[in-house]
């Protein structure tokens, strides 16, 4: 059986990529839980995936519910039920979209410059000399990163469910002529806690999942300036698929049945 | 005789196919510094990488003070790496932070020092490699290579090591400043009272540093001795290597 073989191969070689993954997951969360913590080095990392990713999550977010706004309008007008615009935007903003696109956004801007960055230091033995230094890389490289990932991600995310609703506020109210206080009750009246957690949750999983990638793809990055390349590239698409992925999974989660 | 600092018997390594480390045997005395010399691309940085445990042996021992540190836990191998300076060869200098933190990130990471103190200390070690506090303040983007080297070396004793490691500390450098790099390891290798066990394909600089030298040749070390004894070895590779000749014993592999 020919075909078998090169079949077997690639599944196997999956298993093993997963485990590796696995592996350097859960020595990385290890060491987000045991001392010694580098506040120092979580801070700078919660700057760069938080306060610097604002600009672009929020752009991002704004044009989001506008244009959510304006396709709903041209559907829902159809059947009169122009009122469904309001829940529409606010649940597919913070149910789906806020947290996939804050998240792919940032697989973009963090997850290539953590790839980058710690590819660099493999390249140029950084991350050998911090071992011959008595310091854990996973202590002082992963784990502010993934840290950082899991804690700033769900804050852009209330930003962004903030900027995507005013954005199709401001569509329907200006441009389709609604009138304000009802598209803002008609907001409220739909939305539960339940749409903003699960937002949320799926923010902290995609923070987690970018930061990994970053970390994970650089870490096992060979074979010089290339080799970085190589990995800032598998890092992002990787991160990227990921997301859509546990997106779908925890939709059903929550959601499904 | 006492017990060896570094003592490595039978050690294997191999990358795939490719075998790197056939069986390798070398002591380091204490106080000792210990030379390797070896062509380009024969195992050299291999075998440091297997001592520091960057990289896991197939087999062989390592013992550092009569510890055996093949297979070691993560916890364990910190802290003996304690114990050990080392000089990259490209020097891998953290370059998110500046001079002088980077020389004193071992005192601040692995002793645990204040600020302050490790600031004070990295100084007068930069200021023994020559170079001022105003080098401390500059990020290592900024420093020529010569700097470079400085700097990892004042990084690699700052913590006051038992143990220096030096891959290949004078390549890339011009011989001037090559020989003002064997000066500061001779002086603070003594300084320190440390072993030294360096790696190197420049012969001047082997003599310079030397108490022994080792030649490492196929995955193995073909001749050991002190530095007098070399140039009567009456071994066409010693022979051969020394004189830097093309025509002998070793062929280089040159692949297209
Ligand atoms: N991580 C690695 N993976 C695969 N091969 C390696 C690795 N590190 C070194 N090698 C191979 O081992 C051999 C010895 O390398 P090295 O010890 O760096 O040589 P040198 O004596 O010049 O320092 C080289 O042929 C190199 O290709
Ligand atoms: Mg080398």
């Amino acid at each position: 059986m020919p075909i078998i073989t090169p079949i077997g191969r690639v599944v196997l070689s999956f298993l093993a990529a997963a485990g590796r993954l696995t592996l350097f997951a859960l020595n990385g969360l290890q060491h987000c839980f045991r001392p010694p913590f580098f506040p120092r080095l979580i801070g700078h990392q919660m700057m760069e995936i938080g306060y610097y990713s604002l600009p672009v999550v929020g752009l991002t977010a704004i044009f989001t519910g506008m244009v959510l706004a304006l396709q709903s309008y041209t559907g829902f007008s159809r059947f009169n039920a122009e009122s469904a615009i309001a829940t529409v935007v606010v649940l597919s903003v913070t149910r789906e979209l806020g947290p996939v696109l804050a998240g792919l956004m940032v697989a973009g801007r963090i997850g290539a410059a953590m790839a980058a960055e710690i590819g660099t230091m493999r390249v140029t033995e950084q991350i050998d000399a911090l071992t011959t230094l008595s310091t854990n890389p996973f202590k002082y490289l992963i784990a502010p990163r993934l840290i950082a990932g899991v804690l700033m991600l769900p804050c852009l995310v209330v930003v962004a469910d903030i900027i995507g609703v005013f954005g199709g506020y401001l569509i329907s109210v200006y441009k389709l002529g609604f009138n304000p206080s009802t598209y803002i009750k008609n907001t409220w009246d739909f939305l539960t806690v339940m749409d903003v957690v699960s937002g949320l949750v799926k923010a902290a999983v995609f923070g987690f999942l970018v930061a990994l990638m970053g970390c994970y793809h650089g870490y096992h990055s060979q074979g010089g300036a290339q080799g970085v390349g190589q990995a800032t590239t598998n890092a992002v698409v990787s991160a990227s698929i990921l997301i859509l992925a546990f997106n779908y999974m925890i939709t059903s989660m929550f959601f499904g049945s | 005789m006492s017990v060896p600092k570094i003592r490595i018997r039978g050690l294997h390594k191999a990358f795939g196919p490719k075998k790197v480390l056939t069986g390798l045997d070398l002591d380091v005395g204490a106080r000792e510094s210990v030379v390797i010399i070896g062509g380009s691309g024969t195992g050299k940085s291999v075998l440091l990488k297997c001592i520091l445990g960057l990289l896991e042996p197939d087999a062989g021992s390592i013992q550092i003070d009569g510890e055996e540190v093949v297979g070691m836990s993560v916890g364990e191998r910190e802290r003996v790496n304690r114990k050990v300076g080392m000089l990259f060869q490209g020097a891998a200098l953290f370059d998110s932070l500046t001079v002088w933190e980077n020389t004193a990130f071992g005192l601040i990471q692995a002793r645990g020092l204040a600020h302050q103190e490790a600031k004070t200390i990295a100084l007068s070690k930069l200021s023994q490699v020559g170079l001022g506090p105003e080098v401390g303040e500059l990020s290592p983007a900024e420093l020529s290579g010569g700097m470079r080297k400085r700097v990892g070396l004042a990084r690699a004793i700052a913590t006051e090591p038992e143990i220096v490691f030096f891959d290949e500390p004078t390549t890339g450098l011009d011989p001037i400043m090559g020989d003002v790099i064997n000066d500061l390891i001779v002086k603070c290798i003594r300084e320190l009272g440390a072993s030294g066990l360096s790696i190197t394909h420049d012969m001047a600089s082997a003599r310079k540093i030397a108490d022994r030298i080792a030649m490492l040749y196929e995955g193995k070390i073909i001749w050991a001795g002190p530095v007098p004894e070399i140039d009567r070895s009456n071994n066409p590779y010693i022979d051969q290597f020394i004189h830097g000749r093309a025509e002998g014993p070793i062929k280089m592999q040159v692949r297209a």
